[in-house]
């Protein structure tokens, strides 16, 4: 009796975690067909050649959200346990920050 | 016991974190990532700063193509996705697909290096695009090469493990090696977002 109710359980868990992998794997299909889609409209725009003012905000805007689906999904950022890493990537993404801007306004006095 | 345990392949929803051993690589991976993505900001900014130092040599809006660059993208795009589905091979257990998904990223991989061998081998030999020929030159290589240096030791690691594991299954003692190897890859794939956005078509733009 013990045992079929583990086996039970135990075969509605299975059942429950491939269901989840399942789910998982469409989340990550669309962010790969997002990230093409990004890709394709930053190619596009600097090929249509308009103002570089208008171009270089967008297509860098579409770098960071293409690798926010990039980190959240493909590297599962969003699934849960991953508190320490969301923390090291965002310090890391402050130092980097911190960083290119001290870079280029540096120049400045030369 | 313990051994036993490791080398069972039956395996919890998790493999990749089921161990104490599992967890440490996972977490120490993502400390990595973290000072890799300042590594990287280091170079971007220099290159930002000297973009436009380019002396008597080519500036980088008569020197970057687009096609080349757009193959390149989607080539690793696509090879993150290909990993993406060695991953679920492997949290599937099952052996024999995930190394099919990881064989083809690594060709996906091989064949991007491949490009961009052939890319800087152009701009050398047709366009007098040296290391030492300007600070721009200096700065897009460092960056550049020190991503594609990445790319190779992505694609060894990759095929280190596919050889050592080749006919052990998947188990607990391997899976956090599988898994971290193909953070490593995402990763590669996220800082080339940010060079083919700011190195090619900011430079094309000018």
């Amino acid at each position: 009796m013990v045992d079929q109710n583990y086996s039970t359980n135990q075969t509605e868990k299975d059942l429950f975690y491939k269901e989840k992998k399942k789910e998982e794997m469409k989340h990550q299909v669309v962010t790969f067909a997002m990230m093409i889609i990004f890709t394709l409209i930053a190619f596009g725009i600097v090929m249509a050649d308009v103002s570089k003012m208008f171009t270089i905000p967008i297509i860098i805007v579409l770098a960071i959200v293409q690798v926010g689906f990039q980190f959240f999904y493909f590297m599962h950022m969003s699934n849960e346990g991953h508190t320490w890493p969301v923390t090291m990537i965002f310090s890391g993404i402050f130092a980097a920050f911190l960083t290119v801007l001290a870079l280029t306004t540096i120049v400045w006095w030369g | 016991m313990a051994d036993e345990l490791l080398k069972s392949t039956n395996l919890p929803h998790d493999p990749e974190r089921a161990t104490l051993e599992g967890k440490n690589k996972f977490l120490g991976f993502w400390f990595f990532l973290g000072g890799e993505t300042v590594l990287f900001a280091s170079l971007f900014g220099t290159y930002l700063a000297l973009k436009n130092s380019h002396l008597d040599g080519v500036p980088a809006s008569e020197l970057f193509g687009l096609g080349l660059v757009f193959i390149m993208t989607m080539i690793l795009l696509t090879s993150s996705l290909t990993s993406v589905y060695a991953m679920y091979h492997m949290k599937n257990n099952a052996p024999k697909k995930m190394m099919l998904w990881l064989g083809i990223t690594v060709l996906l991989g091989l064949s991007f290096l491949g490009l961009e061998i052939y890319e800087f081998n152009h701009y050398v030999n047709d366009y007098g695009h040296g290391f030492t020929t300007s600070a721009f030159s200096s700065a897009f290589y460092a960056l550049v090469g020190f991503h594609g240096a990445h790319v190779a030791f992505g694609l060894g690691w990759f095929i280190l493990l596919m050889v050592r594991n080749w006919k052990r299954g998947i188990n607990l003692y391997n899976a956090p090696k599988f898994y971290i190897a193909s953070l490593y890859w995402h990763f590669i794939d996220v800082v080339w977002v940010f060079i083919f956005t700011v190195v090619y078509l900011m430079g094309v733009v000018g």
